[in-house]
């Protein structure tokens, strides 16, 4: 196949520059052929086989001088040898007419440039679109933008490569038939829409970071695809704080994913790990991140969730962590996005900074909150503030229900090990 | 361009003072049909007479069955319709939105297949052929 890019690299690893390609250009390819061609199926297929035919012919002809570029080219041909065949596409003349125009036209020219430039944005809205399902919007992400198999994702999702297929597909053709629109959404409609395409991002690094200790790859895997998706989009969108914000805050949650296990492979919660094995470049990253959206002013939730994370990042020990701040931060998160989950972490912090006491205070209203009953965090903080204000009985029963309530298996050793520790020193000063 | 059914679900009225509450948002309505011709996208829409006046038919091995009422007993039940001409999804999601009816019922929007009667010689756009 004779296409775009002219020369060839010369004594680059055909497998390696194709393997580099995969990553850092399919999902740019993929993203700017589906405006082309108006069809995800389509423009996917497409992407396929054009990989398929840059295996042989990288192999025989050596690496093209700008692989993204011959991959753009073979994926439209393919898209049009595609459009030929299927005779059942309705519009498939003016489509096709279409397509040939592009694949004459100079790729370089200035119409197409400022349209490639926003290929991806385009992407990831249609892909997070409130008219999809919400698991759907995920799978569609992690497919289309993070370039993970079918497969993967249902790995990482715990359901069969079969169901997350007809997840997928269900959702590709609801785009076609009602015709969500490839576009990013008018001004108007922004910040809703984005507040749906940062919910999605956050819920693929929140199942990576909950992910069991077993499956380290899926959760690698999906907290760095939602890191990789979060720079994306703080590239593309570099004056939204929240965008900056949700970045700064799984880079930050991320650098603490090393000490979150101890060396006997248990779980170590934030006051007790080894700071020393937090990630001090991605510590770094996260601070920067966050230093760029508070200069812009315009705070949210996810901005102040990162900026209580890089206060624990920058204390030696929990102790010397700054809590009073933190409780006030929690305070301007309640109001953000009320929520009684906020309101149990803003009791906690409390109970740092005033003493247990002024935590419990807190908590009673959150004890009676039915919505809050089988909320294991609630009664593990519970516990934790009546063992410190030394009502020894009432934290034991607190470890019990919140053991009763644990729902996985390392979580509960953790809190196993509490209650065992708060029963050795029963009638002793409680630690801490 | 593509055509949209917007479909108006919403509880019968449990009492004379909601059935006024509605009766009380018909300007809003009159005003939404005019921004709706205004905007060159309305096709049709009426409201429907209440499920008690409705009649159901079915034909089983050659036979007619009329039988009296909704096809099905549900809470919610079909009010009213609009068909509109909007270029995308959002822009139907958006006219959606704007009815009044929204606000305490539900307003399903379901695309058409593009089949009309007097043009079924032509093959539908993106029905059934994503598949693969």
């Amino acid at each position: 196949m004779n296409v775009a890019g002219g020369g060839r690299r010369a004594g680059e690893d055909p497998a390696a520059a194709l393997a580099r390609a995969f990553r850092e250009e399919r999902s740019r390819v993929i993203a700017t052929l589906i405006r082309q061609v108006g069809d995800f199926q389509l423009a996917e297929d497409a992407v396929q086989d054009a990989f398929v035919a840059a295996v042989t012919s990288w192999d025989r002809d050596g690496v093209p001088a700008n692989p993204g570029g011959w991959l753009m080219v073979a994926a439209r041909r393919r898209a049009i040898d595609r459009l030929r065949r299927n005779r059942s596409v309705a519009d498939r003349a003016e489509r096709l007419a279409e397509l040939i125009t592009l694949d004459g036209q100079d790729p370089e020219s200035e119409q197409e440039q400022s349209a490639v430039q926003d290929d991806r944005l385009r992407l990831i809205f249609t892909c997070c679109h409130p008219a999809l399902e919400p698991p759907a919007r995920v799978a569609l992400t992690l497919r289309t933008l993070g370039g993970l198999s079918t497969r993967e994702i249902a790995r990482a999702f715990l359901v069969s490569e079969q169901a997350m297929g007809k997840r997928i597909v269900r959702a590709k053709r609801k785009i076609a038939d009602a015709r969500i629109p490839y576009r990013v959404p008018r001004d108007e409609e922004l910040p809703a829409r984005l507040q749906s395409v940062l919910s999605v991002v956050y819920l693929i690094f929140n199942e990576g970071y909950a992910a069991a200790e077993g499956d380290r790859l899926v959760r690698d895997e999906l907290c760095g695809e939602a890191i990789r998706l979060g720079q994306l989009l703080s590239t593309l969108m570099p004056d939204d704080a929240e965008v900056l914000g949700l970045t700064a805050l799984m880079l930050l949650h991320d650098s603490r994913q090393q000490a979150r296990v101890d060396a006997a492979g248990n779980y170590s919660a934030l006051d007790e790990q080894d700071r020393s094995r937090w990630d001090r470049d991605l510590i770094d990253q996260g601070l920067t991140t966050l230093a760029r959206a508070l200069l812009l002013r315009r705070p949210g939730k996810y901005q102040l969730q990162a900026a209580i994370a890089a206060l624990h990042t920058e204390a030696s020990s929990a102790e010397d962590t700054d809590w009073r701040q933190i409780a006030e931060l929690y305070g301007a998160l309640g109001r953000f996005s009320p929520s009684p989950v906020v309101e149990v972490n803003r009791a906690v912090a409390v109970g740092f900074a005033d003493g247990p006491e002024a935590g419990l205070e807190l908590l009673e209203p959150l004890l009676a909150d039915a919505r809050l009953e089988r909320y294991q965090p609630l009664y593990a903080a519970h516990a934790e503030l009546l063992q410190r204000a030394g009502v020894l009985e009432g934290a034991d029963d607190a470890y019990g229900r919140a053991i009763e309530l644990s729902a996985n298996s390392v979580e509960r050793a953790e809190l196993e090990r509490r209650r065992n520790a708060l029963r050795d020193s029963a009638g002793l000063r409680p630690p801490q | 361009m593509p055509q949209y059914m917007m479909l108006l679900y919403a509880e019968q009225p449990a009492d004379e003072a909601e059935l006024q509450r509605r009766q009380g948002e018909f300007p809003r309505w009159l005003e939404l049909n005019r921004n709706l011709q205004e905007a060159g996208v309305l096709v049709g829409g009426d409201q429907l007479a209440p499920v008690d006046v409705a009649t159901t038919v079915r034909v089983r091995e050659g036979e007619s069955e009329i039988v009296d009422g909704p096809f099905a007993t549900t809470k919610e039940i079909l009010a009213g319709y609009y068909l509109l001409d909007c270029s995308d999804l959002d822009e139907a999601l958006k006219w959606a939105a704007r009815m009044p009816l929204a606000e305490w019922g539900s307003v399903e929007v379901r695309p058409l297949m593009g089949m009309s009667a007097d043009e079924v010689s032509e093959p539908a756009a993106g029905a059934g052929q994503q598949a693969g």
